[in-house]
């Protein structure tokens, strides 16, 4: 049998950031023409070894061969013109410019603009039906949708004659439906010869549509297999590197009194746009409700006047039998100290101040708090003591209630926050994207301690864009699309297809799953 | 040493020590230029500043406005906002205090004189920071235009009561007449000789302790207070202050009143300490000054005292330069400040990769 | 302590000096005066008080007697009577200082210092080491009103002020007499450009109420008003009209229709300090310098000889020497703030 032809290899590549191995003697072989999944835990050196192969950083030692030949990238023009292209995480699109001026930026070809866009219209039509990607070349970022955006980042790569392209966390900004259509441009891609590299952290997607798949851990490759001869549990098991628990066990507990309580709320943001339209459910003691969607479609708004936030445009909100409308807001500081907490969605930009130290950021909403300082000044030695106390019982490491913020990882910046938020013993939870940029082994020892503080009689209302994570932690799940209500679900009787269904709002709302 | 406090170190010392010395050299190019020997130059700027007990005296007389100055931009900076209008506020404090003087018996012991003037300096400097910062908060007037604009309106104000109100009858300069004796801050060549030192006259006044009691007062705020940490937390992430419960609206009054309070002091060392009457254009300079020294001095007390000193120290050698050469204006000595501040300010982060590369290198091996 | 250089050169220089002194006695102090000059914190190039002071005064001096005078510029208050001491301990004097906002300074100086030789231009101080040298404005002012009625057609005449200060009020003052004293009938436009210092230095408004007031009919502007009669000047030239010149001879300005300068000889006030202190002879006290010292006078050069007629320049020169032989009185605004002219005076500010 022929050796197959490898699209790229990647021979004992070696980076270090100070005493870190972020890539310790890393090899990968992708074959041409296939997909290839790598997947590892945040920090695992996937990224890494991504922004090495585009000509980011360069390695500390080590080979690699595009295509057979072998190469050094100085920087991400060398590798783009050997054949890769990347579609990023976060879309490298100017908002106000069109399909088509996107797509030639960086490569205009002359003073003149319309001669170089006249060809490039050309190539962009070829291009799109070739592989199926279909797009207004006129049409304006802006105007488009979020699939529809990655679609142009494709046509930009190929367009600059991308052979191999590397997709990061792809399907993160998705619908499940979108996601779909990802994946089929994934194969027509394929069939005209192209090679992909999908990095993901979604066990689901690399069964779903890789041909091979790497694992990554800790800086290593631990596995190249074939996908097909594998499972999720294997590949969790290799990625975290010990038996891992996808499915959360939680037995099933009686609920208690409506703590919270929503009725027809609706919220208008600055611009006189409806964020939130008559919105109403319930969440008793010992529930978790989950809130189901795709990103801005109403959840922040509804976390941010829950908590207090932003304020209520119509209808009102019950909490522990405080009313709160319009004409009656509750601050914050005053939610917090009826006992509810609140977990926001962007721990960068709201749960913590990244240049604060973990011991400052460990009373971020709790300083007035007469139990650590006094009227105007500060206990810092106690807060300082508490901090580690809290960093102790939550795991964050490194366990130094000094260090900043910025220098913790994804994973412990949110369980220092998580600390702070359940320690407070809330009767309300409020928690957003608890797991967003978490590694797994953090995954599963967050959605524990959720389900601790349901089985412990908190009523608590959890928004993620996971599907699999409202699904395995719920117990009853509400789906939002574009600000209302698309559909309410039994967690129990859900599937991702049906709420994949309503968060397009395309689902039958009369036959809505909800038992009770 | 680990290397974020290597990096940490790098920031708050090397590389304003860097900065200023490179403005040094580029000054000493320009007298080079103009035919001035740089080494002299140098002599006599620091023994004008600090060779002798009456030119120390002007410098740190002049460090106090800075202090005062420095103090006040960098509690607004830590909350988050930019106060250009030290200057106004200083000019206007300097009315509070001249204004409280002259309604207090002139017979009124000192003991009541001195924080009374004080309080009209902290008063007067906080309303008139206040308007901008109501308009911020409210209004969504950016707080850097509004105190830009209110530094004019001070000017004009002040040019009003001083020709209009408080002019001395029959004096043709714009200023009032002298402040009852009882008002004035003691000198500390006076206050020395009580002491049994005598010392040379200056005019270092006990205004400095002053600045230096704020300067503390307002450490102990930012990093010691609820209040201070409501306004880190505003200044470095307004999102996560109103998470918090914190509302930055109130935050922002409450900042920029103690912000131009404290601008306000000025008048105290120059009106209380030294003038004695209040006169027209007192201020000049110091609030701009202000912003510049609260930049090098990182916004922190500590820091905000050693670049006062060091903008003291320009302003006493300067004039010296300018007295002992004759080839040296007064002008140059504004080019000088000029690069100072232009290196310490716009381009304080010039040396930064080089000076990490060399001190706080990435570890290849461990 | 280490000791600079130039700490050394200092002690020693003054050892020296006390040295020459004790050997060569009394008749050859010439050599040993150390004269300074104080400007205004308006800088010693401000195109009008300070710059006379300078060319009329420094430079005259140091072509004459070979001698440097030792020239400081402010920066700001506090280093007014921080110079004036320095100035003084180091053995300098006679020391000028220019400008009547240096009058507090000058005093708490002369006060620490009682063996030093201070003059004050523009100002009063009783101390009885301060000279005092103020200037008669009125008198010269008088003596271009005359010259300004005679020179109008149209009947009005204007007057534009810097700050608006008594001193300035003089000026104004003198010029409505002298205008008056020509033709009774005239009419005197005033204005005034500011109350602060800044009005010495605003050509942009200056030459708007130039344009204003010769709109409403002048034909003649006098400007006491600094640097902003740069804009007066301009103003006048452009619309064709004539312009009176203030402190130094301004007549080269806008040569053609500048009629006349009042000239302040305020170089020549400082060069006389000096010269006296070299001389042995300077006094303190009050010397009121008006045309019969020569210390104002009015200006006729090439510039402005053909516009003015013989018949003016005799008529002029003959009212100068009426005010000098005491056979005219000229009013004195400062002496009581008002102005003996019995018309209204429209200052709008």
């Amino acid at each position: 049998m022929n050796k197959p032809q490898y699209a790229i290899e990647l021979v004992d590549i070696n980076k270090r950031f100070g005493a870190v191995y972020a890539n310790n003697k890393v090899c990968l072989n992708v074959e041409e023409g296939t997909i290839h999944g790598i997947i590892g835990e945040n920090g695992a050196g996937k990224s890494t070894l991504m922004s090495i192969l585009y000509g980011f950083y360069q390695a500390d030692s080590g080979l690699i061969k595009v295509f057979g030949n072998s190469l050094q990238f100085k920087d991400s023009h060398e590798a783009i013109s050997s054949g890769i292209g990347m579609v990023h995480q976060h879309f490298m699109l100017v908002d106000n410019f069109t399909v088509l001026e996107n797509v030639i930026l960086g490569t205009e070809g002359g003073a003149l603009l319309h001669e170089g866009l006249r060809e490039a219209r050309k190539e962009l039509t070829r291009l799109g039906q070739e592989y199926g990607l279909k797009v207004d070349l006129d049409a304006t970022i802006e105007s488009l949708s979020v699939g529809s955006q990655q679609r142009v980042e494709i046509l930009k790569a190929l367009y600059k004659g991308a052979k191999i392209l590397i997709f990061d966390e792809p399907t993160g900004v998705l619908t499940p439906q979108e996601a779909q259509d990802l994946f089929r441009i994934f194969s027509a891609l394929k069939n005209e010869g192209v090679t992909i590299i999908l990095i993901t952290h979604k066990l689901h997607e690399i069964i779903h549509i890789t041909d091979n798949v790497s694992v990554m851990r800790a800086g290593k490759m631990v596995a190249q297999k074939v996908t097909s001869k594998t499972d999720r549990e294997d590949l969790a098991e290799l990625m975290v590197g010990r038996k891992v628990l996808l499915q959360v066990d939680k037995e099933d507990k009686d609920k208690g009194e409506v703590l919270l309580k929503v009725n027809k709320l609706s919220v208008l943001d600055e611009n006189n746009i409806f964020r939130l339209k008559d919105v109403s459910f319930e969440v008793h003691a010992g529930e978790v409700v989950g809130i189901a969607g795709v990103s801005g479609n109403g959840q922040s708004a509804l976390l941010k006047v829950l908590s207090g936030i932003s304020n209520i445009t119509q209808g009102s909100v019950e909490i522990l039998g405080q009313k709160m409308d319009s004409k009656n807001p509750i601050f914050p500081d005053k939610l917090r100290e009826l006992g509810l907490s609140h977990v926001p969605e962007d721990r960068l930009r709201m749960g913590l101040i990244s240049e604060f130290s973990a011991s400052e950021n460990s009373i971020i909403g709790y300083h007035n708090d007469k139990q650590i300082n006094g009227r105007f000044i500060m206990n810092n030695a106690k807060v300082r003591n508490e901090c580690a106390k809290l960093m102790e019982g939550f795991d964050v490491r490194p366990a130094d209630p000094d260090l900043k913020s910025s220098n913790f990882s994804g994973g412990n910046q949110q369980k220092l926050i998580l600390a702070r938020e359940f320690n407070r013993n809330p009767k309300i939870l409020l928690i957003g994207q608890p797991t967003r940029g978490v590694d797994i082994g953090a995954i599963e020892f967050i959605h524990k301690r959720i389900i601790e503080m349901r089985n412990s009689g908190k009523a608590v209302l959890l928004v993620s864009v996971e599907l699999d994570e409202i699904m395995s932690i719920s117990d009853r799940i509400i789906v939002l699309c574009d600000g209302h209500i698309s559909g309410r679900v039994d967690a129990k009787s859900a599937d991702e297809r049906t709420l994949g269904l309503m968060m397009a709002n395309a689902y039958d709302t009369t036959n809505n799953l909800e038992s009770n | 040493m680990n290397r974020d406090t290597r990096i940490n170190w790098i920031n708050r010392l090397i590389l304003p020590v860097l900065n200023v010395l490179t403005a040094f050299a580029a000054t000493a190019i320009i007298f080079v230029i103009i035919g001035v020997d740089p080494i002299e130059a140098a002599e006599i700027l620091l023994y004008g500043a600090f060779g002798y007990q009456e030119g120390l005296g002007y410098t740190l007389y002049y460090a106090t406005n800075f202090i005062f100055t420095g103090l006040a931009v960098a509690v607004a900076f830590n909350a988050g906002l930019f106060n250009i209008g030290g200057e106004g506020q200083a000019y206007i404090g300097g009315l509070g205090t001249a204004l409280i003087i002259f309604a207090i018996d002139p017979n009124t012991s000192a003991w009541i004189f001195i924080p009374a003037s004080i309080l009209g300096g902290l008063l007067f400097g906080a309303l008139w920071a206040l308007v901008p910062a109501y308009l911020q908060a409210y209004r969504g007037s950016h707080i850097v235009i509004t105190t830009i604009m209110f530094n004019f309106l001070a000017s004009s104000l002040m040019v009003y009561m001083l020709v209009n109100v408080l002019r001395e009858p029959g004096n043709m300069s714009p200023e009032s007449q002298l402040f009852p004796q009882n008002s004035w801050f003691p000198f500390i060549h006076d206050l020395s000789t009580n002491f049994g030192f005598v010392m040379e006259e200056s005019p270092l006044n006990v205004s400095l302790f002053v600045a230096l009691f704020f300067a503390v007062i307002v450490w102990i705020l930012i990093w010691h207070t609820r209040l201070g940490y409501s306004l880190r937390a505003t200044g470095l992430n307004s999102e996560a202050a109103i998470y918090a419960g914190i509302k930055p609206k109130r935050i922002i009054l409450i900042t920029m009143c103690i912000s131009g309070a404290l601008a306000g002091l000025v008048g105290i060392n120059e009106l209380v300490g030294y003038q004695h009457r209040i006169i027209m254009d007192f201020h000049f300079g110091y609030g701009f000054g202000g912003i510049a020294v609260a930049l090098m001095g990182r916004n922190h007390p500590i820091g905000i005292i050693i670049a006062a000193l060091l903008f003291g120290v320009l302003y006493q050698g300067g004039a010296e330069l300018a007295f002992e050469l004759s080839n040296i204006s007064r002008d140059i000595v504004v080019v000088m400040q000029g690069l100072i501040i232009l290196f310490c300010g716009a381009l304080q982060y010039m040396y930064k990769p080089w000076v990490i590369n060399a001190l706080a290198p990435i570890q290849k091996e461990s | 302590m280490k000791y600079t250089l130039l700490g050394k050169v200092i002690k020693q220089s003054g050892l020296l000096l006390v040295a020459g002194s004790m050997l060569l006695g009394v008749t050859t102090l010439q050599a040993e005066i150390k004269p300074a000059v104080v400007y205004d914190t308006a800088g010693k190039f401000d195109k009008s008080f300070n710059e006379a002071v300078f060319r009329n005064g420094v430079l005259k001096f140091k072509a004459d007697t070979g001698i440097r005078v030792t020239e400081i510029e402010p920066t700001n208050s506090t280093q007014r009577e921080q110079s004036l001491k320095k100035l003084a301990k180091r053995g300098h004097g006679p020391i000028v200082a220019v400008g009547f906002s240096m009058a507090s300074a000058i005093e708490s100086a002369a006060k620490a210092y009682p063996d030093t030789h201070f003059t004050i231009i523009d100002m009063v101080v009783g101390l009885p080491n301060v000279q005092s040298v103020v200037f008669k404005e009125h008198e010269g002012s008088f003596l271009v009103g005359v010259l300004a009625a005679m020179k109008s057609e149209t009947g009005v005449v204007g007057f534009v002020g810097g700050m608006d200060i008594p001193l300035i009020r003089r000026f104004a003052c003198g010029y409505e007499q002298g205008a008056k004293y020509q033709n009774n009938n005239i009419e005197i436009l005033q204005n005034m450009t500011g109350s602060t210092g800044a009005a010495w230095n605003n050509p942009t408004k200056g030459g708007e109420l130039t344009r204003s007031q010769i709109e409403a009919g002048a034909d003649v502007v006098y400007a006491a008003a600094g640097g902003t009669g740069i804009g007066v000047y301009q103003a006048a030239a452009d619309l064709g009209k004539y312009a009176i010149g203030v402190d130094s001879n301004q007549n080269y300005m806008q040569p053609g229709t500048m009629l006349t300068s009042m000239v302040k000889r305020v170089g020549d006030a400082s060069y006389n300090s000096w010269q006296a202190g070299l001389d042995g002879n300077w006094k303190a006290g009050f010397q009121a310098l008006g045309l019969a010292e020569g210390g104002v006078d009015w200006a006729l050069d090439e510039h402005n000889r053909e516009l003015v007629t013989a018949a003016m320049e005799a008529r002029v020169n003959d009212v100068k020497a009426k005010i000098i032989a005491g056979d005219i009185t000229v009013h004195d605004y400062m002496s009581d703030n008002t102005c003996a002219a019995p018309q209204g005076i429209n200052f709008s500010n």
